[in-house]
């Protein structure tokens, strides 16, 4: 017998999903459709004359190796921004989850990075890590380490990796906390009795029943480190030294409104689409059958 | 009742007031300025609307150099752009390609039927934002060249006598020797390295940066400056920065905080760091010319400028346009000229406010300050020396940074660095072309 509620007719399915549709046309499609187009022009920056150059641009791009290296950079950056902001917020998580005095206080505190805008948190670092005056590049010159992240690529890297995850570990932390507690305390008292230590209960029993939101907060975090951590390296490397820092998002902005190439700004927003269109989809098809909800 | 009157009078006045305002012709002007430079550009627009009654001047704040670009290319766009634009240097030709959106100087002049003379302005200033045809196409607003810092207790400390000439590199060369041995771990360090070391090196040197007169003779124009002289300056740059007698500290004005702090001997940076440098310095500083490579013909030219020019915009009213005509002319007349010239460090635009400023005696009060106008002046510009008109400019600029941070680290060398900047710059210049058939 078939329980299912389903409605009868078209209208009013339609019209609930209505606004969800008109929102997601006006604010995604059309402006996706926008892109493709213009894509396939070089105008100039008044928006006088546009030439129509089919897939000029894109054959501009993928001929131009700097852009081709900035796939690397952003495969990196984007792996070592997901690592750092969502193994210390699943270490967090799990000590705030074992806390019993002070937990709020503690939470609360942890929250509060995710209230710094990305561009400010680029400023924090940067002061912090500034060659001249900052506090932790003056420490790590008392041990003996010369910090020079303006000519030192791996250095400029791991600064705005650090800085573009930092205010990420709250969100993670917050969904990973969530996600602990509403672990089944009879499962964990049952291995216990068992016999299982911490860790062993902790990778055997924990983790497997956290990979939805693990799972959902890698797609979250791969899209993040993709297109907003843009200002952090705004802010603190413009891309620098030489491209070390430029990922795909960066050449985008810079492209488009430092160079007003509209055109080749255009091509690259389509490819970046098609990227995380095609990562998404794979996360969604092979690794989603590895979780448990 | 007098109690009334006392309040209501002044307001009835101000409506009045505020009425004839309306009447006059609105011109809207956007600038990149802000605290003290923004404070100066507020009152010249207010004794400007002092002065007359015809015109209203609505200065508007619209961030730094790229987003006030942006903000009035997006203006025009939407067709809501301003009269006058502030846009600074490297966007010259991207305004000079937007045919249907700028108004040449020139013609804003004539059609208004306002007085003006060319040949008033500083050949030197105005020549980069001319016509190869001589007419001038933006207003010169703020122009600064750059020149050499010196630190003379640091060299006082290395054993140097801080008088010592410092006209030549191959004459620095051998003071960076001295005080690197001395200990110091900044001889030398610099702003905005690719407009100093490679753009002024090359007028300066009277060696072409790019074919077709530096882009002046059209969009074709293709980078030049991996040839000999630019190679051998950054090689030797380079050498320093490996042998710790040159600090580089960033892409934009970063090394200004070593310097004035004291921890450099020497800067090359912009005359305009003069407001900055005579507030915070706590030693003896001095103002020299830039340095040139001794043995190079024609060496000294003359440097060339930076900073940003005023563009009319098309689309507006012709009455307006007066306004726009009067307004320019206010700004190059030679009080204004004068009195921004001396507070702000800026280079003068009008040769009668060069000789006012000098026989107001400020030179002689603030010894140096007239460096960078002789600097400037002392010949006639030639064609590799008038400025540059290359598009994506700034993006080139991008180009040069990562290629001379890659001598900088000893990742290139210089040959191999020019080679690649130059390649990979004459890609974005095609582009620019095609986009500016």
């Amino acid at each position: 017998m078939d329980k299912r509620v389903t409605f009868k007719g078209w209208w009013l399915p339609l019209l609930l999903v209505l606004p969800q549709l008109l929102i997601s046309g006006v604010f995604f499609f059309y402006p996706a459709g926008q892109a493709i187009w213009q894509s396939l022009f070089i105008p100039d920056p008044f928006g006088l004359s546009s030439q129509f150059v089919g897939m000029g641009n894109f054959e501009f791009l993928f001929s131009d190796k700097y852009y081709r290296a900035s796939f690397v950079t952003t495969a990196l950056f984007s792996t070592l921004v997901t690592l750092v902001s969502m193994v210390p917020a699943l270490f967090l998580a799990v000590c705030a989850d074992r806390l019993i005095k002070g937990a709020g206080t503690y939470r609360t505190l942890l929250i509060w990075p995710y209230a710094v805008a990305p561009a400010v948190a680029g400023v924090l670092w940067l002061f912090m890590f500034n060659t001249r005056v900052g506090v932790v590049s003056w420490y790590l010159g008392q041990l003996g380490y010369d910090w020079n992240h303006v000519l030192n690529d791996g250095e400029a890297m791991g600064l705005v990796v650090v800085a573009s995850a930092w205010g990420r570990i709250s969100y993670n932390f917050l969904f990973f906390f969530a996600a602990l507690q509403s672990v089944p305390k009879s499962v964990i008292e049952a291995a216990a009795i068992d016999g299982a230590h911490f860790w062993k209960r902790f990778f055997t029993i924990v983790l497997p029943l956290l990979s939805p939101t693990t799972f959902f907060l890698l797609v979250v975090n791969i899209v993040y480190a993709f297109f907003e951590t843009f200002g952090v390296i705004h802010t603190i490397t413009s891309g620098g030294p030489q491209q070390a820092t430029t990922i795909l998002v960066y050449k985008v902005f810079s492209d488009g409104f430092v160079g007003q190439d509209l055109g080749s700004s255009a091509a690259q927003s389509v490819v970046l689409l098609v990227v995380v269109g095609a990562l998404t989809v794979f996360q969604f098809k092979f690794i989603e059958k590895r979780v448990h909800y | 009742m007098k109690k009334c009157l006392s309040i209501i009078l002044p307001v009835s006045a101000s409506i009045l007031w505020s009425a004839s305002a309306l009447a006059a012709a609105e011109v809207q002007f956007w600038h990149a300025f802000t605290g003290r430079l923004g404070e100066l550009v507020a009152e010249q627009v207010a004794t400007f609307n002092e002065s007359q009654s015809d015109y209203e001047v609505v200065a508007t704040h619209k961030g730094n150099y790229s987003e006030t670009l942006n903000a009035g290319i997006a203006a025009f766009r939407a067709k809501e752009q301003p009269h006058v634009l502030m846009v600074f240097e490297v966007g010259t030709a991207t305004m000079m390609g937007a045919k249907g959106a700028i108004k040449p100087v020139h013609e804003v002049m004539a059609d208004a039927g306002a007085e003006f003379d060319p040949d008033a302005y500083i050949g030197s200033v105005k020549g980069y934002y001319t016509s190869t045809e001589g007419d001038m196409l933006s207003l010169p607003f703020n122009s600064s060249t750059p020149v050499l810092w010196v630190n003379k207790d640091a060299l006082k400390a290395a054993g140097v006598d801080p008088e010592v000439d410092l006209s030549t590199w191959q004459k620095v060369g051998e003071v960076l020797d001295k005080v690197k041995a001395s200990g110091s771990s900044c001889p030398l360090t610099t702003a905005w390295q690719s407009w100093i070391h490679l753009e002024n090196l090359s007028a300066y040197h009277n060696v072409p940066f790019a074919t077709k007169d530096n882009g002046f003779a059209g969009v074709d124009t293709e980078l030049a400056f991996n040839s000999e002289l630019q190679v051998a300056h950054i090689q030797a740059m380079g050498e320093w920065a490996k042998d710790g007698k040159f600090f580089y500290a960033g892409r934009r004005n970063e090394g200004g905080a070593n310097f004035r702090a004291g921890e450099c001997a020497l800067f090359t940076e912009s005359s305009a760091g003069y407001a900055g440098i005579s507030s915070e310095a706590q030693f003896e500083f001095a103002v020299r010319p830039l340095p040139y490579w001794e043995g190079t013909e024609g060496a000294p030219q003359n440097t060339i400028i930076g900073g940003a020019s005023l563009w009319v915009m098309t689309g507006h009213e012709d009455e307006e346009y007066k306004g726009v005509a009067a307004f320019l002319n206010f700004l190059s007349s030679e009080d204004i000229q004068a009195k921004w010239h001396q507070d702000t460090g800026y280079l003068p635009i009008t040769t009668a406010a060069g000789e006012k400023t000098k026989a107001d005696g400020f030179y002689d009060a603030n010894p140096g300050t007239d460096i960078a106008v002789i600097q400037m002046t002392a010949k006639e510009p030639t064609a590799n020396s008038k400025g540059l008109r290359l598009g994506s400019f700034d993006q080139i600029r991008g180009i040069i940074d990562e290629e001379l941070e890659a001598v900088w680290s000893g990742d290139k060398d210089a040959q191999t660095a020019m080679d690649s900047a130059v390649e990979r710059g004459n890609k974005l210049l095609r582009r620019f072309e095609q986009a500016n058939k």
